[in-house]
């Protein structure tokens, strides 16, 4: 395959005042973006700032009111998704586009595969230019396995394999990481430096800045639709990009407004769900929050869920305040005072085509209701008080919760929780996919319950958070509780010690 | 700055809302155009109370497909519920004992089905499909294939009766829909059949117990089709063997006309009782104009397929429309 060429001044991709107006909004305004060959370009920004809707123009899902986009030199206009994909960008979401019980090969060319004369395929040559794709990426596996086989780090390589197969010199990448491991991100990170070697442009969407800092050569920070600034990374701080990001500086992410009691609320003892968790025992004490944390798929979920009731097949005992209780499902979760925001919303923690004052009285239902008929007045007074109590930024009450920010669906979910008045509160990864402002909010408002009185029992896979946020760390390995920490004590070097399994915990 | 943008629904949700209503009225003026007998009081009545048997079980069906179901099964309902509660009062019960019987062997099967699908976690089509085929054999056994005459004069005026003008069926359907309007705005219950059929699992996970709602909603369905079979064999003075055949189908076209999505979650019970006048309207301008039933189905068919197509495009239209207003409320989050 012959590589296109970029311009003169090296760069393949210039977007130069781009505009995109929705009904009532200005999503990007006057927005210059330039990619160069060989790069790894950070598009950074809160939820909103515009950058899908940069990307989506890119990629022709959108088209711009405004502005010239240029590629390699030319002047083009990129009016739907197959225009961007002949011009060599193509875009891999946080959701992969695989189809799971089709072989690697035939996914990688699906688009081609019936362009033999009679809709025959030939598998032979099919099979050879797979196998040169997969090889380039370093990922050494038969192109004939079936995709559900692999991990999920592998789809993405095969994701990835299928773009450049398909000649795309332009790679736009949004939010890669979510659901890799730290393993399998480092995997993706050679990926990226070989695709970077090899001319290939690659456009970085992320809110991990960790990660940002560490595989991007430049960055350009959105904010407001508006571009605030593109610099190469090595001028810029974490804190200059944060200020950047939310306009005003950010100094303190994490509050401690709490004072834990000794007071033990939950005990969970000897928690096993088959093939999950393994005999797990913890405690939380009134106003304490407590981390739980491991390796992907170490359990900490699992021993959530149990706790709330989710996980078929649960045995152990859970005690509150000392007193047993029998809990096989989340209406005795809910019943006990327990809630769990899970850590996927749109699957588990909303209904996205009802309203946000709806979603909000879910899990609370007899406390707007009487002998089963709805008090609309008293739903929408406690609505509009979440609302203004968590700042959800919301047209309405009555708008559709799907049509809301990341951030503000996820405080659409704390607020259901909280209308159910619970003593503990589970929160299974409360700050994936939204941006830094809302999780500066999202932590004060776990000090705040905890302040209240509450039990809080964060699963979080992000170290630094976990740290921060919580007074004491259990950490999990294989099913099993490895180590009880003291937060403010222990390190990320320790929680990743125990959570590899490299030293065993001996009991307190 | 927590709302700089509108709550203005979109031109295309406003068209889904009312377009079929536009479509009725459409259709109301093209009648009276085609034929001068159309826009009589007695014609006008006359397609009311045909309206009703469909309305009355689309009303439930409303409930079902909201609910993310679908019930094949209360055509055959209404046949065995009608036959029970005939064969009943044929053993010379009287008229209360019939009615109550058809009703509660309606209930029983609509709860029968719930039961199944709920605890047996068995697909909606794949039950009630057998519910179906179960119930009508079961008709056809209990008959012998023969009408059951009812000779009731009090159970017949539930088919013929008239309160002042109105004839009782169309009084016993505004009394469906009125209560059906309230059962979704204020009841727990219905709002829980949005919920359900919005994110089954996401309502799980909120302690909502999925399996009791489920009951109650084929229940409910269970119900109406009983209801139906008392209108139906007060109408027919009998109940017959073959009686509510294939009346899912308009049950299900009703539903569909009247917007509410088949994959669950959206629609309303407003637009419901709009698709059944649209079907009632169509059959009745066709018999005015002396075109054969045959071409009536082709007809029904037809318009089904077109209203459907229409939804879809509004849809597509409406889902990128979406798309932008989704950014627009992301937006108007961080400014």
């Amino acid at each position: 395959m012959a590589k296109k060429l970029p311009d003169a001044d090296g760069y393949v991709v210039r977007m130069k005042g781009i505009t995109k107006a929705f009904p009532g909004v200005l999503a990007l305004d006057g927005v210059d973006f330039q990619i160069k060959a060989g790069e790894v370009h950070a598009l950074i920004g809160e939820n909103g700032a515009g950058k899908s809707t940069l990307s989506k123009i890119l990629t022709g899902v959108y088209t711009k009111d405004a502005g010239e986009i240029e590629v390699r030199g030319q002047s083009v206009e990129i009016q739907n998704p197959l225009d961007a994909q002949r011009l060599g960008i193509r875009i891999i979401h946080q959701e992969f586009n695989l189809i799971s019980h089709m072989s690697i090969m035939e996914n990688m060319f699906l688009e081609t595969l019936g362009h033999k004369p009679w809709g025959l395929v030939s598998y032979l040559e099919m099979r050879k230019k797979a196998k040169e794709v997969l090889e380039s990426l370093g990922l050494d596996v038969s192109p004939d396995r079936l995709v559900r086989e692999l991990s999920v780090g592998e789809q993405q390589t095969v994701e990835i394999a299928a773009a450049l197969s398909k000649d795309a010199d332009v790679i736009i990448m949004d939010e890669p990481t979510a659901a890799l491991t730290d393993a399998e991100v480092e995997r993706l990170f050679e990926i990226i430096n070989r695709l970077r070697s090899q001319g290939t442009a690659i456009v970085y969407i992320s809110h991990k800045l960790e990660e940002i800092m560490a595989i991007a050569d430049r960055a350009t920070i959105l904010r407001d639709g508006r571009l605030i600034a593109t610099k190469p990374i090595s001028e810029l701080t974490r804190d200059q990009i944060v200020h950047m990001m939310v306009g005003r500086p950010l100094h303190n992410m994490y509050v401690r407004s709490r004072t834990p009691s000794q007071e033990v609320v939950l005990e969970v003892e000897n928690l096993s769900v088959p093939g999950k968790v393994k005999e797990a025992s913890i405690i939380a004490r009134k106003g304490e929050v407590v981390g739980l944390t491991g390796l992907m798929g170490a359990g900490q979920h699992s021993l959530l869920r149990a706790i709330f009731g989710a996980e078929p097949g649960t045995t152990g005992t859970i005690r509150l305040r000392g007193r047993e209780v029998t809990i096989t499902s989340p209406w005795d979760a809910i019943r006990s005072g327990i809630g769990l925001l899970t850590e996927n919303r749109k699957e588990e923690g909303l209904i996205l085509p009802l309203s946000v004052m709806f979603n909000i009285s879910l899990a609370s239902m007899e406390k707007v209701t009487n002998m089963g008929i709805i008090d609309h007045k008293q739903e929408r007074r406690q609505a509009v008080d979440y609302l203004e109590q968590l700042d959800i930024r919301t047209p309405s009450v009555d708008q559709q919760v799907e049509y809301l920010s990341g951030g503000n669906q996820q405080k659409v979910v704390l607020a259901k929780w909280l209308a159910t008045e619970p003593e503990i509160i589970l929160m299974s990864e409360p700050t994936r996919g939204i941006d830094v402002g809302a999780k500066a909010e999202v932590y004060r408002l776990i000090d705040e319950l905890a302040a209240q009185g509450k039990v809080v029992v964060v699963v979080s896979s992000e170290l630094p958070e976990v740290i921060n946020l919580s007074d004491r760390i259990y950490v999990m390995h294989e099913g099993r509780i490895a180590a009880e920490l003291d937060a403010a004590q222990t390190t990320q070097e320790e929680i990743g010690m125990y959570g590899t399994g490299g030293k065993y915990y001996e009991g307190n | 700055m927590k709302a700089i943008r509108q709550a203005g629904r979109p031109r295309q949700e406003l068209f889904r809302r009312y377009g079929m209503l536009l479509v009725l009225v459409v259709m109301v003026f093209l009648a009276s155009m085609l034929s001068d007998r159309f826009l009589t009081a007695s014609n006008l009545l006359n397609v009311t109370r045909q309206v009703t048997i469909n309305a009355i079980l689309a009303a439930g069906m409303t409930i079902v497909i909201i609910s993310g179901g679908i019930d094949l099964s209360i055509g055959s309902v209404v046949a065995i519920s009608g036959a029970l509660g005939a064969g009943l009062m044929a053993t010379g019960a009287g008229w209360a004992a019939g009615v109550l019987v058809t009703l509660l062997v309606g209930l029983a099967l609509g709860i029968t089905n719930g039961l199944f699908i709920a605890y047996g976690q068995l697909p909606p089509f794949i039950v009630t499909l057998a519910t179906m085929a179960l119930a009508r054999g079961f008709t056809q056994v209990y008959t012998g294939g023969r009408a059951i005459t009812v000779t009731s004069q009090t159970f017949q005026w539930f088919g013929h009766g008239y309160v002042g003008s109105i004839p009782v069926p169309v009084i016993i359907m505004i009394i469906i829909y009125i209560l059906g309007y309230f059962f979704f705005k204020r009841t727990k219950l219905g709002r829980l059949v949005y919920a359900v059929g919005g994110n089954e699992h996401a309502c799980r996970m909120a302690g909502i117990r999925v399996n009791r709602v489920k009951v109650a909603i084929y229940g409910i369905n269970g119900l109406l089709a009983g209801l139906v079979g008392v209108i139906l064999t007060a109408r027919l003075f009998s109940a017959q063997p073959t009686a509510g055949v294939a009346y899912e189908m308009d049950a299900i076209a009703a539903v569909i006309l009247g917007g509410t999505s088949l994959s669950g979650g959206r629609g309303n019970i407003g637009g419901t009782i709009v698709g059944a006048l649209i079907i009632g309207v169509l059959g009745n301008v066709f018999n005015l104009m002396d075109v054969s039933p045959f071409y009536q189905d082709v007809a029904k068919g037809l318009v089904i397929l077109v209203a459907v197509l229409l939804d879809r495009l509004l849809h597509a239209g409406g889902g990128s429309l979406r798309r932008g207003v989704s950014s627009g409320a992301d937006q108007a989050k961080s400014a």
